[in-house]
């Protein structure tokens, strides 16, 4: 079991090998389809992004409503394979690292080892037991989606696993 | 003139009655669809954790367990995926149903997604932008013999609803060419369809209706076994055949990638044998109540 810090400040990325079990602590940013399609807007028309990739971690997710008492609803990760059109947009603009489920297109394995990136695995249908992990929520912008808003969320050790490492190489090999 | 008069007062307020009753209760099963696994799953996901060896899927399908204890005991959704809510009516012949009955098990939907904090999953097809509570699926049966109506709610993530399938076969196609085409289903639902899946699959009927026995195969209790034998030994050979794909829990291997397969079928046209596949994740929740 590997505990880190994110976003990643130096090159803690490349000591991460496809299976391994990571704690993660610090701050992640939520982000699914139509947040995507207007991050991507608004690096194609050179405007400011409202989050700083530099190091960042995108979490692919849409919790439900925050229930009163409560830090945040329930918040597990959703199919990543949907964000892979939007990610060489958002990784040549730094991001170091994707959290969601399932497979990913061959180009983005390409692409995550190009920029030494980082795809990890959340624990797929498990939204309360992630909820547990979650110690801060914010919105950041484009609340009009709800659920598909951009959240800051802090997050302490957020159980994952890596799906593919920087070498590209995927836990999903044959599938 | 006088009785009449009273008899409609009675009868509307009797009516308003049911509704109230109707939106009560199915502001209840959509709390206990979204926070309480049924038992039936929850059974067989802790067998497949108890006889599991590798160790990525033994601790997937403990994360699956521990999460379903804390949703029932936070009042936390199992799944932030609340999904479009799927409503199966039956309706039997001692009550009388009609179009206000519809309107407040929508309400029902509605205000019971808000009231338990549930994520508004709907949208315009197109439009997209910002979601709402709403975009139920009724599907109203009228069964005899059934007493009241019937309220079944499936509240259907499209992780694993994404993954449907259907083929019309030629009628003189193999069962084994059928049973090799619902096992591709669950290979290529793969990963992003949080398995270990229940697969519901319908056979006969249109391409519409193949696709909707194969999601009230979900519906079926997983601790009976198919009451046509035929199907049954179709139902376990098919399970045996997904589960040797290994791909298993959050698809990190292991014994098991489907928790059961729920086949049910109907009589269809000569020309023809359509075969529906609805896939459920580990997270296949429903709920039921009974208005009389």
């Amino acid at each position: 079991m590997k505990i880190l810090k994110v976003p990643f400040k130096n090159r803690e990325i490349e000591g991460l090998k496809a299976g391994d079990e990571v704690l993660l602590s610090g701050v992640i940013y939520t982000a699914r389809d139509q947040a995507h399609q207007r991050l991507v807007s608004l690096i194609q028309a050179s405007k400011k992004l409202p989050i700083n990739l530099a190091g960042a971690i995108i979490y692919y997710c849409g919790p439900t409503a925050t229930p009163k008492g409560k830090v945040i609803g329930s918040c597990g990760p959703t199919t990543s394979r949907r964000m892979d059109e939007f990610v060489e947009s958002l990784l040549r603009g730094g991001l170091a690292g994707m959290i969601g489920k399932g497979r990913r297109s061959k180009d983005v394995r390409q692409l995550i080892k190009k920029y030494r990136a980082v795809y990890f695995l959340a624990p797929a249908g498990c939204g309360a037991l992630l909820a547990r992990h979650v110690v801060k929520n914010e919105l950041v912008v484009f609340g009009d989606l709800g659920p598909e808003a951009i959240y800051r969320l802090e997050v302490k050790d957020f159980p994952v696993i890596v799906g593919i490492d920087s070498a590209g190489k995927s836990v999903y090999e044959d599938l | 003139m006088l009785y009449m008069l009273y008899y409609v007062k009675i009868s509307a307020v009797i009516s308003t009655m049911k509704i109230d009753k109707i939106k009560k209760q199915v502001e209840k099963i959509v709390a206990r669809a979204a926070f309480e696994l049924p038992a039936d799953v929850s059974r067989l996901i802790k067998k497949a954790y108890s006889v599991e060896t590798n160790k990525r899927a033994k601790q997937a399908l403990r994360w699956i367990l521990d999460n379903a204890r804390i949703a029932k005991k936070e009042n936390l959704a199992i799944c932030q995926d609340t999904g479009l809510p799927i409503v199966f009516l039956e309706a039997g012949s001692d009550i009388r149903v009609c179009a206000r009955d519809i309107e407040a098990v929508k309400k029902g939907i509605e205000s019971g997604y808000a009231k338990s904090y549930l994520r508004a999953s709907a949208v315009g097809p197109l439009k997209r932008g910002a979601s709402f509570y709403g975009g139920a699926v009724i599907h109203l049966d009228f069964i005899p013999g059934v007493k009241g109506l019937k309220i079944t709610i499936l509240p259907k993530g499209f992780g694993s609803e994404n993954k449907s399938a259907l083929k019309m076969f030629n009628p003189t196609v193999s069962i084994e060419a059928i049973e090799d085409f619902i096992v591709d289903a669950a290979r290529r639902a793969g990963p992003e369809s949080c398995p270990p899946f229940i697969v519901g699959v319908g056979i006969g009927s249109t391409a519409d209706g193949a696709l909707l026995l194969a999601k009230k195969a979900l519906l079926q209790d997983l601790a009976k076994p198919n009451f046509d034998g035929n199907l049954a030994a179709m139902e376990k050979r098919i399970l045996e055949k997904i589960n040797r794909l290994e791909i298993g829990p959050m698809g990190l291997g292991g014994k098991t990638t489907a928790l059961a397969v729920k086949i049910l079928k109907a009589p269809t046209h000569i020309a023809g044998l359509p075969v529906g596949v609805n896939i459920g994740c580990h997270a296949l929740r429903r709920a039921t109540a009974v208005i009389k």
